[in-house]
Parts: structure tokens; sequence; C-alpha cells
């Protein structure tokens, strides 16, 4: 039976599929349209109580929330595909810190770049140019750390792409295509050439292919 | 060498982290930040963590920042002293994984608007933006009907006993209901408040109280 992961179209998922691939573990999407408020049907509510996407079903076992999802598969098949997690439990401690600063220093800013620039008329959205421009200029104060620990590290978490580099394709994916700012990427060298590697990885296009 | 933590008591953050060592057993060392003079924004600080950010913890030379990370690095690393913390099996852990993302993005955000709002900034002199906090404490309560569900199936979040997950809301729900005067949010829901009265009176979260007390 294959993992089923719902909402393939949006970012949030794509970080399940992407992991799922890594690990070489099979799965079907189901599509979920959140313009059209599918996720706040009372069926879907009974998957995902917050009417977030993604969530998973494996069999009977439901899951939702891509990091805790990702956490999940990465140490279920850890003898299989990319190793995502590292080799010891201080490795795992700094996937875990760097998966942490991308959902509380990385993902707020640029989320809402997402929202005002790409989402604008949607969702209760309205396009605001104070929080575009307060929301640019966090990013690039995390962007600015980023750059200082990508000189010493060829990945966020030491020496090997882990789930925290994974979770970040996704939204950024979003910065350098349609919110047009690709630019706080390329300006930055050592951020630049971690994008340049973390983009072009089999997996994250054939994601891209799946979901075109 | 015992485990240092940097930080102040008063800070949610370092509670998290000291919660969870407390319920482990494990000893450390509280080493005060002192956030109204910028301590954390200064060069010697960020050298430890370089966003700017409390906690930090140093365990001999291993050296490890975000509070959601360190508290699953200990659970995991002394798992043989409580192995129910984060999970028996790869499918619980999991579930407390879930719960400990739904503390970090849909109830965290909230109660740290609202501290903000309501004690930080008119602190600093600033105004409050009462229309803010009205909107978060509307998404607060929906997200505490949620709970309410969640917990009339389950003592706990992540099943029937406490886990990381549980124990990653007790500095943020400590918040709602002293200094931001909220507790009706936790009171008027049954399961909640049962769930509240069981997991603020674990020994080890009232050590960490007592702490608050002594150093604050």
């Amino acid at each position: 039976m294959v993992v089923k992961v719902y909402g393939p179209a949006y970012a949030s998922p794509k970080r399940v599929l992407l992991c799922l691939v890594e690990k070489e573990i099979e799965f079907e999407t189901v599509p979920v349209d959140l313009l059209a408020g599918e996720n706040l049907t009372p069926d879907f509510l009974k998957l995902q109580p917050f009417g977030s996407l993604p969530v998973i079903q494996d069999g009977d076992y439901t899951l939702f929330e891509s990091r805790a999802i990702i956490r999940y598969y990465a140490e279920k098949y850890k003898s299989q595909g990319t190793d995502l997690l590292g080799k010891t439990i201080e490795d795992q401690g700094l996937v875990n810190q760097w998966l942490e600063v991308e959902a509380h220093n990385y993902h707020p800013p640029l989320n809402n770049l997402v929202l005002h620039i790409m989402f604008n008329g949607h969702f209760g959205i309205v396009r605001n140019e104070q929080v575009i421009k307060e929301s640019e200029e966090k990013l690039g104060k995390v962007l600015d750390v980023y750059e200082d620990r990508l000189s010493k590290s060829k990945y966020l978490a030491g020496d090997f792409f882990s789930l925290a580099d994974l979770s970040h394709l996704p939204f950024t994916n979003y910065l350098v295509g349609p919110v047009g700012k690709g630019y706080m990427i390329k300006e930055r060298k050592h951020v630049s050439a971690w994008w340049d590697d973390i983009s072009t990885r089999p997996s994250w296009l054939k994601v891209l292919e799946i979901c075109k | 060498m015992v485990v240092k933590v940097y930080g102040p008591i008063k800070a949610a953050c370092p509670q998290r982290v000291l919660a969870c060592l407390l319920e482990l057993g494990v000893d450390f060392e509280l080493i005060g930040v002192d956030l109204d003079s910028n301590e954390h924004k200064q060069p010697g600080f960020l050298q430890k963590q370089p966003f700017g950010q409390v906690p930090v913890v140093e365990d001999e030379d291993f050296r490890l920042f975000e509070s959601r990370a360190i508290i699953r690095y200990y659970a995991t690393k002394y798992g043989d002293k409580n192995r129910k913390l984060y999970g028996t099996t790869l499918e619980e852990k999991a579930l407390v994984d879930q719960w400990l993302e739904v503390e970090a993005h849909h109830f965290n955000d909230m109660v740290y608007t609202i501290v903000l709002q309501k004690l930080v900034i008119p602190k600093m002199g600033g105004k409050t933006d009462h229309d803010l906090v009205q909107n978060c404490e509307k998404k607060l309560e929906q997200v505490f009907d949620i709970y309410e569900q969640r917990l009339s199936k389950s003592s706990h979040l992540a099943g029937d006993w406490f886990t990381l997950a549980d124990l990653s809301h007790l500095p943020g729900i400590r918040y709602l209901v002293n200094e931001c005067e909220l507790s009706h949010m936790v009171r008027d829901r049954k399961n909640v408040n049962l769930w509240w009265n069981d997991i603020s009176n674990r020994p080890a979260w009232k050590k960490v109280m007592q702490l608050f007390h002594e150093l604050s």
C-alpha cells in the first residue's frame, strides 16, 4: 500500500514528496484545492483539524505537519535511499536545529512574501508594501547568517545534505521564481552555491516534474 | 561535566529546555543572559547563537540552539531514562513531532504575538496593537477548540501519556494564565483544563517555577 500525500500543488507538501523521493518510497498524491476551500470541508478536517497541508495516510496511520512527516520517513527508512539525518545523535541534533531555524526564522518572512506577492486577493490577503519591505529585510538578515554558516560548512547541518537543507527547497523555489527576489540568493556567494547544489538534485527536479 | 544552558529563566524558550532536562534528571548550570541590556545581540553571544536568540546549550564541545531541537536531542540521548517522552515506536515518535510542530506553528505564534503586544511593547514605551491582539486571541480560541476535541480522545496530545509535545506548551500557557490574563481559555474547556492541571503539576515543571521565582 502506497503513502497518500494530500495537496501536491502547494509548497509544504513538496517537502514531503521530496523526502519520499530521496528515500525511494512509493507514493500517490491527492489534489486539494485551497482556493476552492477543499481544506475546510468536514471530511478534510477529520484528517487535519487545522485545515492545513500536507497530511499523509499510510495504511491506517495518518500524520500531519510536513516537518514531522519528513522526520518520520527519514528515520523509518534510514537504511534506504539518501541518509537525511546524519550518523550520530549530535548530527541529528544539528539537523533538527537547522530545521527549527528554517521553521522559525526563515519561513515566516518568506511566507509573508509568498502570500502578499503570489496570493494577493486570496485567503483574506491584501498586498501590503510595508509587510513586503519588512519581510524582505528580515529574510535578508537570516540569509546573512546562512552566508556565514555556509562559508564554513557545505550544507547547513554539516558536510551532508539533510532534512534541514531539504526543508528550504519548496518555498525558496517560490522566492527565486514567482516572488521575483532571486537576487537575495544570487548576491550571497555561499548561499548561491548551496542553492545551485540543492536545487539541481535529481530528486527535486523529479518533484517539480510530478507536480507540473 | 554539566550541561550549560544560556538564557534568562523568565523567558519561555529556556524554560522549555530546563523542564526537559529536569524530567530526564540531567544536571545543568543556568547561565543568565540579560535581554533588557541586549546581551543576546553582542558579539560574544552571537558567536554561540548567530541569530541572537535564547537558549543555547553547551555540552562539553557540543553546542546546540533552538529549544525544540535541544529537547529532542536530550530526549533521544537519555531515552533510557524516560522512553515515553519521545515515543516508544517510530509512529508514536512521529505523533509527538506532529504535536510539537502544532505547538510551534499554530499555538506559539499566537502566544508570542499576544505577549509581545500586551507585555513587552508597553514596557518599552510603545503602543499595543489591540486589533492584532484581538485577532490572535480569536485564532488561539480556535486552536484550543481543536485541543479540546483532541483531548477528549486521549489524556495528552500525542497519546495517553506525557510527552515532549505537552511539555513544549508549558511556558506559553503559563504566560496565558498569568500575565496575559487569558486563563479562561484553559478553564472554560473541560479537557484542556484537566490536561493543564496534570502537566503543570509535574515535579519538573514545579522546579522550573521554583527557579523562576528564586531568580527573578
